[in-house]
């Protein structure tokens, strides 16, 4: 793979992250990571769908009227998310309805469209798909991060397991409990706003003046 | 009763932008200024009172089981329906607001055809075919009601958020928060003020 490639690749997990640079797909990264596994199933579907979004859109790009393109791509893109929802269904139901309407919700979802818009449609097919897979797993770095902390200090599991020994639970005679403030929204906003704050610092030419 | 109940559930307690983060990606980008913030959740809320209607129409008399032909189940067309719905009417939308009234189709600018990928807008409606199907909807009514409680409470977060920006760009904040990261912090205390409404009922 050639650097150039390569850089489509990686740049969409930190430098150009989609959810923490670009500031896009954020109702999903937020609403899927109370617990590890719909997490980790949510960024799997959004990063096919985004893949094969961009694929799609770069092999009609250059037959396509701008004037009707908005809805071209919708009409894709709801056909592929089609698809992953019914690959879902069929195979990890309980995660499906867990999802709930968040997967019909990846239509909508900024990632998709944005990379079309701003990617796929000025570029070749290989490079759209590439970039698509990037900013796909870009965007569940960010969902997994979120999550494990959510699931970590909110049930003391993570991917369902327990971590934290029950024998340290108040009600077992411990000294521990659950922050159940973690499983409720406001608490994956903050956190976002937190790996922000990191990532930022770490990062000086990203900050705003 | 039941209907007032819908209302006041979907502005305050299933807050849109406060419980379910929909349309945060405009929330973020389009709050920095009350003016604009207010402009954006009126349109919002016009195409979030029609589509849902809409959609409800649409769900209950052709894609649900059993609704167009007996033993046919379309459900699975949902999305795609859903979205062509939410296109189609803003498309519909911007063609008459700029046929007869330009000089609102100019201070709407850029927004009106960015509501078509709103995921508020779509949202509701995702959320209005669980309702129906767990019986919370029952009539068009409702579904307008519903429509209209959603639009208002993203309305009201997004102004609220709007005047809280425009206060900080007069505090000292890190130079890594600035921007988003704030806006987000800022988000997660008042979604926290937020949950004091949770179980009103009347």
């Amino acid at each position: 793979m050639s650097n150039k490639n390569l850089k489509y690749l990686t740049g969409p997990f930190s430098a150009n992250n989609p959810v923490i640079v670009q500031i896009l797909g954020i109702c999903s990264a937020l609403a899927v990571t109370v617990q590890l596994k719909p997490a980790i199933v949510m960024a799997l579907s959004v990063t096919a769908v985004t893949a094969f979004a961009n694929l799609v859109m770069s092999l009609l790009r250059n037959g396509l009227p701008s004037r009707i393109r908005i809805i071209v791509q919708l009409v894709v893109i709801a056909t592929l998310v089609i698809l992953v929802d019914q690959v879902l269904k069929a195979f990890v139901y309980d995660v499906s309805k867990q999802l709930s309407v968040y997967v019909g919700l990846i239509i909508t979802n900024c990632i998709v469209m944005g990379r079309v818009e701003a990617f796929a449609l000025g570029n070749g097919p290989w490079a759209s798909f590439l970039d698509g897979i990037g900013n796909g797993l870009g965007y569940g770095l960010i969902l997994v991060v979120i999550a494990f902390f959510r699931e970590l200090f909110g049930a003391g599991t993570l991917y369902g397991f327990r971590v934290i020994p029950e024998s340290w639970y108040i009600a077992e005679g411990g000294f521990y409990s659950n922050n159940g403030l973690m499983l409720f929204p406001p608490m994956a906003l903050i956190l976002c706003g937190c790996i922000i704050w990191v990532h930022r610092s770490k990062n000086k030419d990203l900050q705003e003046k | 009763m039941e209907t007032l109940n819908i209302f006041i559930k979907s502005i305050f307690i299933d807050n849109m932008v406060f419980a379910f983060f929909f349309g945060m990606c405009s929330y973020i980008a389009v709050s920095k200024s009350v003016k604009t913030a207010l402009g954006l959740g009126a349109a919002v809320t016009f195409v979030l009172v029609m589509t849902v209607p809409l959609n409800y129409l649409l769900y209950n008399y052709v894609l649900k089981a059993d609704a167009l032909v007996q033993g046919v189940d379309l459900s699975f067309l949902t999305f795609i329906i859903f979205i062509a719905t939410i296109a189609a009417f803003v498309q519909l939308v911007e063609m008459i607001v700029e046929k007869f009234s330009p000089s609102l189709y100019s201070q709407l600018g850029i927004f009106l055809p960015l509501i078509a990928v709103n995921c508020a807008i779509m949202g509701a409606s995702l959320f209005m075919q669980q309702k129906v199907d767990g019986g919370e909807l029952t009539s068009v009514w409702q579904s307008i009601v519903y429509g209209l409680g959603s639009g208002l409470g993203w309305w009201l977060a997004i102004v609220m958020m709007a005047a809280i920006r425009e206060k900080t760009t007069y505090s000292h904040i890190p130079a890594a928060l600035k921007g988003p990261g704030i806006a987000f912090i800022i988000t997660g205390l008042m979604g926290i003020a937020f949950m004091i409404f949770s179980g009103i009922q009347f």
